[in-house]
């Protein structure tokens, strides 16, 4: 499947990627090749195959309900390229 | 023309977990913004998230309240877009396989009938933070103390017909969760919120119309409203020649009315795939067993059980099992020396009113069950008569230690002696010859004269019923 | 000791610590002073924690002087840039995290200081651990030690190239296609990727997170299996990590391979594969036959999709594991955001590279509204198809072997153009990863003064069964001992 510059720029869009011009028309013709490349699965029918999410068969661990981790805001925060008050700062949401 | 309306209800409940679903962080509400968020809360680099038993727990519990199917192999999948509330830049969700399937509860509506309301599904999901958009002059805030929460989505079919409907149905869900103790309901604090799905149609049609979706309510009330106010603005759009749109809307309460949020909604593709992070849950059946074990008598089964086994009337079984914590008090205040029904007639009663008038919850009240036992005790043995049964009541929701305390205090114990009251009777009847005279000439209505100036002169003491005896024997006699 | 103590597998350095022949702050300082000299030539390493390291090796020699020193003590070694480090800068090689100092350290960083290693700095790697060839870091390509004009291999070429340099003698390594196998091959060294969930991910950026999974590269197999066993084990903060009781893995490695049924995939020696590479292949297996394995052929059928499926999956995975790098939290911010959506759009298109752009599309593409069906669950299913080919191979035979990539390194620049030929370095090593299962990539030969990687592939588990196949080979073979002319 070809993939026009259109359609790239919607990808980017949807993974909030900022590209200009020149690398979408770029990212087409990559994209396209990779696209073409995984197509080759298209050349064994799968009806009826279960789909594998996870290797290994094991269920989901639980954990007991407990607050073990205590307040780290200093230490978590200090690689926030904007924080005040205790607050990570963005350019303001207008909802 | 004439139209039906359909409406179906998304609730978000919070879980009553001490701990996030996916991490160890606590869940406590009002703490300073960021200091319950962890590194997995904060999506940082490596980490991973781990899931939490009493949330699975919670969720087995509401599909047995609602006899709902359980997913023995749910599976967690994530929900991929981008917002600064959303700290990995998706929620984890359910979505395919979710852990309670297709169940049902009854909804006992304002005119007394009930109405069953399907369940499509409900899911184990986690919360988003929170933005906060007028501390900074030109920035927004965000706290992730909130992401991480554990919710349960509760996914009603488009069984409502009308406000009043959705209303009661949520009012319904809202209680349940708080009976079966897996979510506080308390409001405010967002730990019950609801989006309704609104469509008409022309009666007698069977497809459905387009439908809007009305977010983030949080109040019955609104909710109500905001119906409402959608319906006719549906209907006034598909009257003037126009369609519906299928979009997100928004209420505002202060101008009671509902507004498009199309911004938030612009192409939206989720891009679902399972969570590669956890392994499917698998629910076992002796999980399923112990979940059971431990799970209240539902409100349905203690409603039949307070008519049935209490006789108690129709009604007031209703009353008393609108919540789990009035169940409680008012089981708690029963004795076997008197009738349920006189603890259900005071508490709907005598409480209800009092609660009415003061504006407190069962939670705010400061009598307890206990205190309203050993009241009911003593006007049933005729200590005190019900009339000072309110008098020691009011001293109870003063700070009165004990019916008896108060009674001993105020001198409050009923008269019960029969010579005592008879040489009451004998003095008022004494005083009052022409009164008599009257009386014994057919003017029946005087009786309560009668009572009036011997309870005076008793202070209010004597024992009604002897007293009503004594005086017929004497004026008749 | 003499100035050789580089040349000293981690198993012979620890014989001579024990023997008191050399202390764990000398065999830091030397491996310090390699770094000075050599590390310019070839970019291995991105940081160097000189002072940690000294503190460290000198904490190592009280523990041995009190008696209390375990088989790692002392011994130097470094992490792979994608193992997050308290207090250290994490980078994964993109320009997103040039200045993140990650709170805390990844479980694997734990273990291994509590085993007493001592880790003397942070490996290069392709950004985000997407590569074969290292080209793909912010913070410059990574020379090949036998010649620096080719390839180490990737992701985890700077842990393969300071091994093979003899910077240190071993480092942590992460493979999520290949990434530990191929890079090791390249540089002729010993690589092992352990069964998916033996190695917790806890700390480990991710990838993808359903291939992706921490192991060891080291000179030798016996090196492997020393630091293996220490890193591996249940961790309770990863819900993927196997509770699953894990072996001493040095203990067995003396084990005979007599009557061992190695089974060779006709698939793996078909198109594609250099014919220099297949005969150093085929000359293993005649050394293993000697020692007394018994070899057949087996069928992968489904191996051809191996490639189209990983790129399905992986992809996928990582478009959404990277929505989190989004300059709000942590991470690269672009200069004078105007709102939200120019944050996210030019924080993101500065932070990441161009592969790794290229794989957050592709994911996103192929998750979208209309395309999942045909792209990730078909590859799914696929996957499940792999993983059927295995567990039915393995119910004749005890290992599957064949080469590790399809040719030696390539000069660097050659590929950079040509995403799909970079992605088919990867042939004979994503299917382990579709799969879950441990795969070993150890030295076998050299084709024009490159060394060449023969790969052995276990039972889910089995590591140790492949560790003692390596190390018997090793016993009888020395591909594993040569080295870089400029060692
Ligand atoms: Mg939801
Ligand atoms: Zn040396």
């Amino acid at each position: 499947m070809a993939l026009t510059t259109d359609e790239v720029r919607s990808i980017a869009h949807l993974a909030r990627i900022g590209l200009d011009e020149a690398r979408l028309s770029e990212l087409a013709t990559d994209l396209s090749t990779v696209l073409e490349l995984v197509e080759q699965m298209n050349s064994v029918d799968t009806t009826g195959v279960e789909p594998m999410a996870h290797p290994g068969s094991s269920g989901l661990r639980l954990r007991a309900d407990a607050v073990t981790e205590e307040n780290r805001r200093e230490a978590l925060q200090a690689p926030a390229p904007s924080a005040e008050d205790g607050y990570f700062l963005v350019p303001r949401v207008i909802e | 023309m004439s139209w039906e309306v359909v409406i179906g209800l998304e609730i978000h409940a919070q879980l009553a977990t001490q701990s996030k679903i996916f991490s160890g962080a606590s869940t406590a509400f009002g703490a300073e913004p960021n200091t319950q968020a962890c590194a997995v809360d904060l999506g940082l680099p490596g980490v991973l998230p781990v899931m939490n038993a009493a949330a699975v727990e919670m969720a087995v519990k509401f599909a047995l309240a609602t006899d709902a199917e359980i997913g023995r192999t749910s599976v967690f999948a994530r929900k991929n877009y981008f917002y600064p509330d959303l700290p990995k830049g998706y929620q984890i969700s359910q979505m395919a396989l979710p852990i309670v399937g297709e169940g049902k509860v009854a909804v006992m509506q304002s005119d007394g009938t009930e109405k069953v309301v399907g369940l499509t599904r409900a899911h184990l999901e986690e919360d988003a933070g929170k933005s906060v958009h007028d501390q900074f002059s030109d920035a927004t805030g965000i706290d992730l103390n909130r992401a991480g929460t554990p919710l349960l989505e509760i996914v009603s079919e488009p069984d409502m017909r009308s406000s009043a409907e959705a209303v009661a149905y949520a009012r319904q869900i809202h209680s349940l969760v708080r009976y079966i103790d897996i979510c506080d309901g308390n409001m405010q604090e967002g730990s019950f919120r609801c989006d309704a799905n609104v469509s008409i149609r022309q009666k007698g049609d069977t497809e459905l119309g387009t439908r809007t979706e009305i977010k983030n309510v949080n109040s019955f009330r609104f909710l109500e409203r905001a119906i409402e106010f959608e319906i006719e603005r549906q209907i006034d759009v598909v009257e003037g020649g126009g369609t519906v749109v299928q979009e997100t809307r928004l209420y505002d309460a202060d101008k009671d009315e509902t507004r498009s949020m199309r911004s938030k909604e612009e192409a939206n593709d989720y891009r679902y795939f399972p969570d590669p992070d956890l392994p499917p849950l698998i629910v076992e059946e002796s999980f399923i067993d112990s979940v059971r074990q431990g799970m209240p008598e539902l409100p349905q089964a203690r409603r039949t059980r307070f008519v049935e086994s209490l006789g108690l009337p129709a009604a007031d079984a209703a009353a008393l099992t609108v919540d789990r914590q009035t169940a409680d008090f008012f089981e708690a205040t029963l004795d076997e020396s008197f009738k349920p029904r006189l603890a259900a007639n005071w508490m709907t009663g005598e409480l209800f009113a009092r609660m009415n008038k003061e504006d407190v919850s069962l939670d705010a009240v400061p009598v307890t069950a206990e205190q309203v036992k050993g009241m009911l005790i003593r006007m049933q043995d005729g200590t005190i008569s019900a009339k000072t049964g309110k008098q020691v009541f009011d001293e109870l929701w003063n700070g009165a230690a004990s019916a008896d305390a108060v009674i001993a205090d105020k001198g409050l114990k009923q008269i019960s002696d029969t010579g005592a009251i008879e040489a009451m009777v004998d003095e008022v009847l004494a005083a009052n010859p022409g009164q008599v005279e009257e009386y014994r000439g057919g003017k029946d209505k005087l009786m309560s004269f009668f009572v009036g100036q011997v309870m005076r002169a008793s202070k209010g003491k004597a024992n009604p019923a002897q007293l009503n005896d004594l005086l017929k024997k004497k004026l008749e006699g | 000791m003499s100035t050789e103590l580089h040349t000293l597998t981690l198993a012979g350095m620890q014989s001579a610590m024990q023997a008191g022949e050399v202390s764990s702050r000398e065999l830091v300082d030397h491996s310090l002073q390699r770094i000075e000299a050599v590390n310019p030539e070839i970019n291995a390493f991105l940081q160097v924690d000189t002072d940690g390291a000294r503190q460290a090796a000198d904490a190592a020699d009280a523990v041995r002087s009190a008696g209390h020193a375990g088989p790692l003590t002392g011994l130097p070694m470094a992490h792979k840039d994608i193992f997050c480090t308290e207090g250290l800068k994490t980078t994964c090689g993109s320009r997103m995290l040039e200045n993140f100092v990650a709170p805390y350290n990844a479980t694997v960083v734990d273990r291994l200081n509590q085993a007493g290693m001592v880790m003397v700095g942070k490996a290069n790697m392709d950004e985000f651990a997407m590569g074969s060839s290292n080209e793909n870091s912010y913070f410059g390509a990574v020379g090949n030690p036998w010649n620096p004009e080719f390839v180490p291999g990737g992701s985890s070429g700077g842990s393969a190239a300071a091994v093979a340099a003899r910077l240190v003698p071993a480092a942590t390594a992460t493979d999520t296609g290949g990434s530990i196998r191929q890079p090791a091959a390249f540089c002729g060294i010993t690589g092992i990727k352990p069964t998916y969930g033996r190695v917790s991910r806890y700390g480990m950026i991710a990838f993808a997170s359903s291939l992706d999974q921490g192991g060891v590269v080291a000179a030798t197999a016996e090196d492997c299996a020393l630091m293996l066993t220490a890193m591996s084990g249940f961790d309770e903060r990863d819900s993927t990590s196997a509770d699953v009781a894990v072996p001493d893995f040095s203990a067995g490695l003396n084990e005979s391979i007599k009557g061992l049924r190695i089974g060779l995939p006709a698939q793996y020696f078909g198109n594609g594969l250099d014919a220099a590479v297949g005969d150093a292949v085929h000359a293993a297996v005649k050394e293993l036959e000697a020692l007394g394995a018994i070899v057949s052929e087996v069928e992968l059928p489904n191996q051809h999709l191996c490639i189209p499926a990983y790129y399905v999956v992986a992809p996928a995975e990582a478009s959404s594991n990277l929505s989190r790098f989004d300059g709000v939290r942590f991470g690269h911010r672009c200069d004078n955001p105007a709102d939200l959506e120019d944050l996210y759009k030019r924080s993101r298109g500065e932070g990441f590279g161009a592969e790794v752009v290229r794989r957050i599309m592709i994911g996103t593409y192929t998750l979208s509204t209309g395309y999942y069906d045909a792209y990730y669950k078909k590859a799914q299913q696929i996957r499940r198809l792999i993983s059927d080919d295995f567990d039915k191979a393995f119910e004749s035979v005890d290992v599957v072997l064949g080469p590790t990539t399809p040719t030696t390194a390539f000069k660097r620049g050659a590929k950079t153009d040509d995403p799909v030929a970079m992605y088919l370095n990867d042939l004979y090593t994503v299917s382990a990863n579709l799969s879950g299962l441990p795969g070993l990539s150890m030295p076998c030969g050299l084709v024009d003064g490159l060394p060449v990687g023969v790969q052995l592939v276990g039972r889910a588990f089995d590591e140790a069964r492949i560790l003692s196949v390596a190390h018997q080979f090793q016993q009888v073979t020395d591909w594993h001992q040569k080295m870089p002319a400029s060692v």
